[in-house]
């Protein structure tokens, strides 16, 4: 049989790296991920509408390491790195918005941070928690298809 | 230097290098932020307040960039103005870090030739017009990629060496030439160079290198089998394995001179029509002297060497070949061991009752240094000198010489003759046929017409796109003989200043110099020979109705659409009455 394989495109090379030690890199990428993802669901949990239910450096420090996470994802080539940017990016989105309505409630509207606007912070931050949740699902999926 | 493979793009690059600092950047800025937010100031009042994330953020934003618009909302106490002599120097930290990154990514130079190479491949997809494919931008190169730009050819170069890309720029070509600094031998660089665009009308490798023309042939030969491959060959090895799978156009310098050299010395006046005919154009032939028989010395048995030897012993010339080497087992010419450059081999060589003699070597100097020397032994020499670096015209142009070979001209001449005029080779090769009296009748009847100035040499074919008006003239079944269409289209009384070399048939055979009651059909290919002026006119009576109806009747047509209906009207009225 003729030796066809060519090793001309790099597309053709096998992808999975089995590695076996642990990776601090690794660690790290699943840790803002995991971080992420938690902060998040801490602000979410409560009341929707009572603003002692959630806590403002909660919401400061979900933003802070979704934006890092969405950091470390930058870069990355391939299929699921992209899809693990995208989802990041939507719960940055979400996030920032959330931060910025609670800025216009408590500092630019006449009547302060009210019920209503408590709920409309802490849905937004639920949309951003559903986009984290899928980055934290895709972490998992993305481990298991690699230790198999 | 390989340019990026097609799924790496810059934006990936530049992304992966600035992770860390904007890791850092937002470090920094969220510490500051939680740092202000938490820090004790005081109000107006004497209250104890804390800043809001809001201001907080403002506050670090308008800092950190430097800005600096005072303490909001209401002067710091001492407590928020130590934590924010920190946060001044950490945020300092962090922007001199992040600029430093950039400034050293843009001053990379794997990213400088990833950018470089991906506007050159942007550029290439968004060619429309036809271009040509040329590899190799060396003395031959630029000779080609001039002439396709005075021609109105879009051309793209890949060129291995990168400060002849770079003076690719500094030629005023009329229109942009997309080069790309790469090795031709790759086929992702040719591809990236457009070799399977479907614009690219043509694949020239003119490499000094021979296996990298080799390897340029081949791909073109596998990726884009329709378009026409011109190659670039000096050894008889490389052209035979070119021709072995099928690549069109083979051109060898030495070889193709050899073969001009063989006609020059049994048809004298073949070579100097088909000098005239191939000259560069706007330049004056002079009828030059016919080599003469006699004995002939070589000197330099080299590549060229080797050929001219074998065509000038096919024609019977008696030689003598001088060459640094000793002479292989069985030379096949009388052969002089020593430097060529000096008397005592030139004499040994019989230089005084030689008739020609030809400096053949690679070494420029040593090649004007032996026909110098050869000149003082016997000024009746005929001299064809090899001129290998076109840096050293001037020296060669103070030199009398009867015939000058410059490798990187031939090549050049040669693929524009076959690119511009593809008829020209078919027409050579027919007149290479005929006798000597005939080549001379026609050279005597064509210079006494045009001058011995090059003419123009074009072809035309009759079909819808390019003679609109003489194709649909001839599909009505109007017979027209040549006579009738070579008169000007300005006063048909006078004739047009070209003449028909060559008419093409695709059922017939060649018709050589067409006699004027031949009648034209549709589909013709001509090879026609006139001044520039006269090509235009000529474009302009086979594709304007106009003006061919004029030139085959002499009536001028009524323009527009209004007078050609009232014509038509009147012409039916007086056919009725």
């Amino acid at each position: 049989m003729p030796l066809t394989w060519a090793g001309t495109s790099p597309a053709a090379l096998p992808l999975p790296c089995r590695e076996t030690g642990m990776n601090l890199e690794k660690v790290i990428f699943g840790f803002f991920i995991v971080l992420a993802a938690t902060l998040n669901f801490g602000f979410f949990v409560g009341d929707i509408d009572n603003p002692q239910h959630h806590d403002i450096y909660e919401l400061f420090f979900a933003i802070v390491v979704s934006l890092i996470a969405t950091v470390l994802k930058l870069g990355d080539r391939t299929q699921i790195g992209a899809v693990h940017l995208s989802t990041s990016l939507v719960a940055d989105l979400q996030l920032i918005a959330a931060a910025m309505v609670w800025g216009y409630a408590a500092h630019i509207s006449a009547d302060g941070l009210t019920p209503e606007m408590v709920a409309r912070i802490v849905s937004l931050s639920g949309g951003a928690l559903f986009a984290n949740v899928v980055s934290v699902i895709i972490l998992i999926a993305e481990t298991i298809m690699q230790r198999r | 230097m390989m340019p990026l493979l097609r799924h790496q793009s810059v934006f990936f690059l530049i992304m992966r290098r600035m992770r860390a600092p904007l890791i850092l950047l937002i470090a920094i800025i969220a510490i500051s932020v939680m740092g202000l937010t938490l820090a004790p100031g005081v109000d107006e009042n004497g209250k104890t307040v804390y800043l809001s994330f809001f201001h907080a953020l403002y506050f670090i934003s308008y800092t950190a960039t430097t800005i600096g618009f005072g303490e909001i909302p209401y002067a710091f106490s001492d407590q928020q103005r130590l934590w924010v002599l920190a946060c001044i120097y950490l945020s300092v930290i962090g922007w001199a870090y992040t600029v430093g990154t950039v400034f050293a990514l843009l001053a990379d130079r794997n990213l400088q030739q990833a950018i470089r190479t991906q506007s050159f491949m942007r550029a290439v997809r968004n060619l429309r017009e036809p271009f040509y494919l040329v590899c190799g931008f060396g003395e031959t190169g630029r000779l080609i990629c001039d002439a396709l730009d005075r021609l109105g050819f879009r051309a793209v170069v890949i060129e291995l060496d990168d400060t002849k890309v770079g003076e690719i720029e500094l030629y005023g070509y009329h229109a942009d030439i997309p080069a790309l600094c790469a090795d031709a031998r790759n086929p992702e660089n040719l591809k990236f160079a457009g070799l399977t665009h479907r614009s690219c009308i043509g694949v020239i490798a003119l490499t000094n290198d021979d296996s990298a023309n080799l390897a340029i042939a081949i791909a073109a030969r596998l990726l884009a089998p329709k378009i026409p491959a011109l190659c670039r060959a000096e050894s008889a090895e490389t052209a035979a394995n070119m021709a072995s799978f099928g690549t069109r156009h083979i051109i060898n310098p030495f070889e193709k001179f050899s073969e001009y050299l063989a006609l020059a010395l049994h048809a004298p006046a073949a070579w100097h029509l088909l000098t005239w005919l191939t000259g560069v154009p706007g330049t004056t032939m002079e009828r030059q002297r016919d080599p003469p028989h006699g004995e002939w010395i070589l000197c330099g048995h080299g590549r060229f060497g080797r050929m001219l030897a074998h065509v000038l012993e096919r024609e019977g010339v008696p030689l003598t070949i001088i060459d640094r080497n000793a002479p292989p087992p069985a030379p096949s010419a009388r052969w002089v061991q020593g430097e060529g450059t000096g008397a005592p081999a030139l004499e040994a060589a019989g230089v005084r009752r030689a008739a020609g003699i030809v400096a053949a070597t690679a070494n420029d100097v040593d090649n004007l240094s032996t026909v110098v020397t050869a000149r003082e032994l016997n000024p009746k020499l005929f001299v064809i000198l090899r001129q290998n670096h076109f840096a050293n015209n001037s020296l060669f142009e103070a030199f009398d010489y009867d015939v000058n070979v410059v490798p990187s001209r031939i090549i050049a001449h040669e693929c524009l003759a076959i690119l511009t005029t593809p008829l020209l080779v078919p027409f050579l090769e027919d007149m290479k046929r005929h006798d000597e009296d005939w080549c001379d009748r026609l050279l005597g009847r064509l210079t006494d017409r045009f001058g011995w100035e090059v003419p123009t040499v074009w072809s035309e074919r009759i079909n819808v796109s390019r003679a609109p008006a003489l194709y649909r003239k001839l599909m009505k079944g109007v017979t027209i003989e040549l006579r009738s269409l070579l008169k000007s289209p300005s006063n048909r009384d006078d004739a047009l200043a070209c003449d028909i070399l060559l008419l093409r048939r695709e059922d017939d055979d060649h018709l050589l110099i067409p006699e004027g009651d031949t009648e034209l059909r549709a589909g013709d290919e001509l090879l026609l020979v006139g001044t520039a002026e006269a090509q235009r006119e000529f474009g302009l009576l086979i594709s304007n109705d106009h003006a061919l109806v004029y030139v085959l009747t002499g009536t001028d047509l009524p323009g527009g659409w209004i007078w050609e209906r009232l014509s038509r009207n009147r012409a039916e009225r007086s056919e009725t009455a």
